[in-house]
């Protein structure tokens, strides 16, 4: 049982905001029913360039409706210089504290508020893309997102990065590289040397298309299906792998994700590097 | 308190008021110590005796075949310990399912540490495993099986005697977690040769802290607790006597309730199961062949713990598969495995029935659950995309 403050459960009871703005001036979306938690968050300005309304709507727990009730409460008045610079802390301090497991609902807001300004101000779209460098392929977190949580929060721990954005909290795949970033922020160096990589012997084709299979069964397939999602196997056509993905992971947002961090990287380690693999 | 509608009964259940009354003078005037020579303390061993006949017989069993212990998760734990200790070093390998409930599953994972090969055969979509696959998983050093009866998220009962048989055949150990079968529906160890069964008080209305460990007679059990001759050396430590005679009269319940338990719980859950169906747009059940008093649902489009608050503000206490309850971010490795995809298995709720649930608190439920949903629906971002 959680140890909701009691402003958590009034916003959780009795949310504020909850709706559509139509002719919204911002947009942002964030996250996917897939990862247990989701949030639109719309804005509209007046004609003082102030937050004159601003709606949610949210998939997820108790906190993550609460947070996205408070966040709503607390940037209506604003100029979006002002909502700016609300802090997932901020959240945090207004609602009187959230469990640390689930500190992640308070980034997520943070997130949305940010997606839905870039949108009004960029004409972008208010979904908030994966750029750059996923570490957690599992939740789709970037390394841009773990360096501003631990940045604003004073992260030390892989456990509290996990609380705060969920990275690491799935396969447990990326925790090494949450430690490494976590040592270089923290001003250490990561002391160990990487291994030096074996050189790959040359394959037949026959033995290529085996390996491939052998990897997708053992190594790949396990991982997807802990998401209840699948792939198979469609051609090989040279260095080209063609696969189809099948079961929730076609109707989750990290699709191309999947392919580029998971399945690609996996067939170009144990395979070959010169495999490219694509959707068929 | 206000009124409470506990739905929750796969978790933990009500002690049986007829248990509270055998256990009661073992918690006051009768504290002797069964071990003692005199007949003060050791006059109560007649009462654990006792005990262990009307366990024996709900299972089938002889009485010097079933050992008392803490917890199902210990007998567990003991069972799957224990088996690898008999079959020898030399045997590495171990076969249990992904669906386990974690006393099993995290004991393969402690396994897989230690360079044990640990093969988790996989469920399809309605829970059920594959007889084939299973028997062609047994090789030449397996040292134990491992399947439960019955699965506790979503009521999913497996052909235990059939396994059991097939793994026999191969002359290799076999553990089955029973702790969500037994009291529940038959279990019947005359027939079904099963070498380990683990089994848990409370979840058949005799107090939490006490299990069984069911061994086969003929299996010289190492001792696992060192210092004492209680159950038969293989557990020291003084019992819990309180808990012990509670488990035996629970059990003899059980025997004596059974069908009609089973039958009215099934009944209610049937009609629940029903109502939120055709309430509730977009839910789906988990899960196919279940034990009668489990119902697993899940709702598009919302996610448990949000549905678990709103019903705890009316009353009704039931469990959730959803990654936000239990402080992971994943949801159930149950529901994963089975497939669901993550939307749903976030939305999942369980509800699982006792002999004590009323049609009244059915129809309660009935009436509330389409409302939370469609709350909580009201608030959900994927209910109302942009059109």
């Amino acid at each position: 049982m959680w140890n909701y403050t009691d402003k958590v459960m009034e916003h959780f009871r009795n949310p504020k905001n909850v709706g559509y703005i139509k002719d919204a001036d911002g947009v942002g979306e964030v996250g996917s029913t897939a990862c247990g938690d989701a949030l639109r968050l719309m804005f509209k300005l007046d004609d003082q360039s102030r937050i004159a309304d601003a709606r949610f709507q949210t998939f997820g727990c108790g906190s993550a409706i609460a947070t996205s009730s408070a966040l709503t409460e607390m940037i209506k008045g604003k100029t979006l210089e002002e909502a700016e610079k609300i802090t997932n802390q901020d959240i945090v301090s207004f609602l009187g504290g959230l469990p640390e497991q689930k500190m992640h609902c308070s980034v997520m807001g943070r997130e949305a508020l940010e997606a839905a300004i870039e949108n009004y101000r960029n004409g972008t779209t208010g979904k908030r893309k994966l750029e750059g460098h996923v570490v957690c392929v599992c939740f789709g977190v970037t390394e841009d997102k773990i360096r501003s949580a631990i940045r604003d929060n004073g992260l030390t721990t892989v456990e509290q990065v996990t609380n705060y954005t969920k990275a690491g909290g799935g396969c447990g795949g990326c925790i090494p590289e949450i430690e490494e970033i976590l040592a270089e922020m923290n001003g250490k160096k990561s002391s160990e040397e990487k291994p030096a990589k074996p050189q790959p012997k040359k394959l037949t084709t026959l033995e290529k298309i085996r390996l491939i299979e052998k990897v997708i069964q053992e190594d790949i397939r396990p991982e997807l299906k802990k998401h209840g999602g699948d792939l198979e196997l469609v051609d090989i056509d040279g260095n080209n792998v063609i696969v189809k993905l099948l079961g929730s992971c076609t109707e989750c947002g990290i699709t191309r994700f999947t392919l580029n961090t998971l399945i690609e990287p996996k067939l170009r380690q144990k395979v070959s590097s010169e495999l490219a693999v694509m959707e068929g | 308190m206000n009124k409470i509608v506990y739905l929750d009964n796969n978790a933990t259940t009500r002690v049986a008021p007829e248990v509270f009354i055998e256990m009661k003078p073992f918690l006051s005037d009768f504290y002797g110590n069964p071990s003692s020579i005199h007949t003060f303390g050791g006059g109560c061993r007649k009462f654990i005796n006792k005990a262990r006949e009307q366990v024996a017989e709900l299972l089938a069993a002889e009485p010097e075949e079933i050992i008392f212990t803490g917890s199902g998760s210990e007998s567990d734990n003991t069972a799957i310990m224990g088996a690898l200790e008999l079959a020898g070093p030399e045997k590495r390998h171990v076969i249990i399912t992904q669906v386990e409930h974690e006393a099993v599953l995290e004991v393969g994972h402690y396994l897989k540490r230690k360079s044990y090969r640990v093969t988790e055969l996989l469920v399809d979509r309605k829970g059920a495993l594959n007889l084939d696959l299973l028997a062609d998983s047994i090789t030449e050093d397996t040292a134990v099986v491992s399947v439960m009866w019955a699965n506790n998220e979503t009521g999913v009962v497996y052909p235990i005697e059939q396994i059991a048989e097939i793994v026999k055949s191969k002359g290799v150990y076999f553990h089955t977690d029973a702790v969500q079968a037994v009291g529940k529906i038959p279990v019947d160890l005359s027939r079904v040769p099963v070498d380990f069964l683990a089994l848990s008080g409370h979840k058949f209305h005799a107090p939490k802290g006490v299990g069984v460990l069911f061994v086969r007679n003929g299996i010289k059990m190492p001792p696992y607790i060192r210092g004492g001759h209680q159950e038969n050396g293989i557990r020291a430590g003084t019992e819990n006597v309180a808990g012990i005679v509670g488990l035996g009269k629970a059990a003899e319940l059980a025997r004596e309730r059974m069908s009609a338990d089973a039958d009215h719980e099934k009944t209610l859950r049937d009609k629940l199961e029903k109502g939120i169906l055709a309430t509730c747009k977009d839910s789906r059940v988990n899960g196919a062949n279940r034990l009668p008093n489990t119902l697993n649902v899940s709702f598009e489009f919302v996610e448990g713990e949000s549905i678990l608050l709103m019903l705890d503000d009316l009353g009704i206490c039931a469990s959730s598969g959803s990654a936000c309850t239990s402080g992971s971010l994943e949801p159930s490795h149950v529901l994963r495995a089975m497939g669901v995809p993550h939307s749903m298995a976030h939305g999942s709720i369980r509800f699982s029935l006792s002999r004590y649930t009323t049609e009244e608190e059915i129809d309660y439920v009935l009436e509330h659950m389409p409302k939370v949903i469609d709350r909580l629906r009201e608030i959900s971002p994927f209910t109302h995309q942009i059109a």
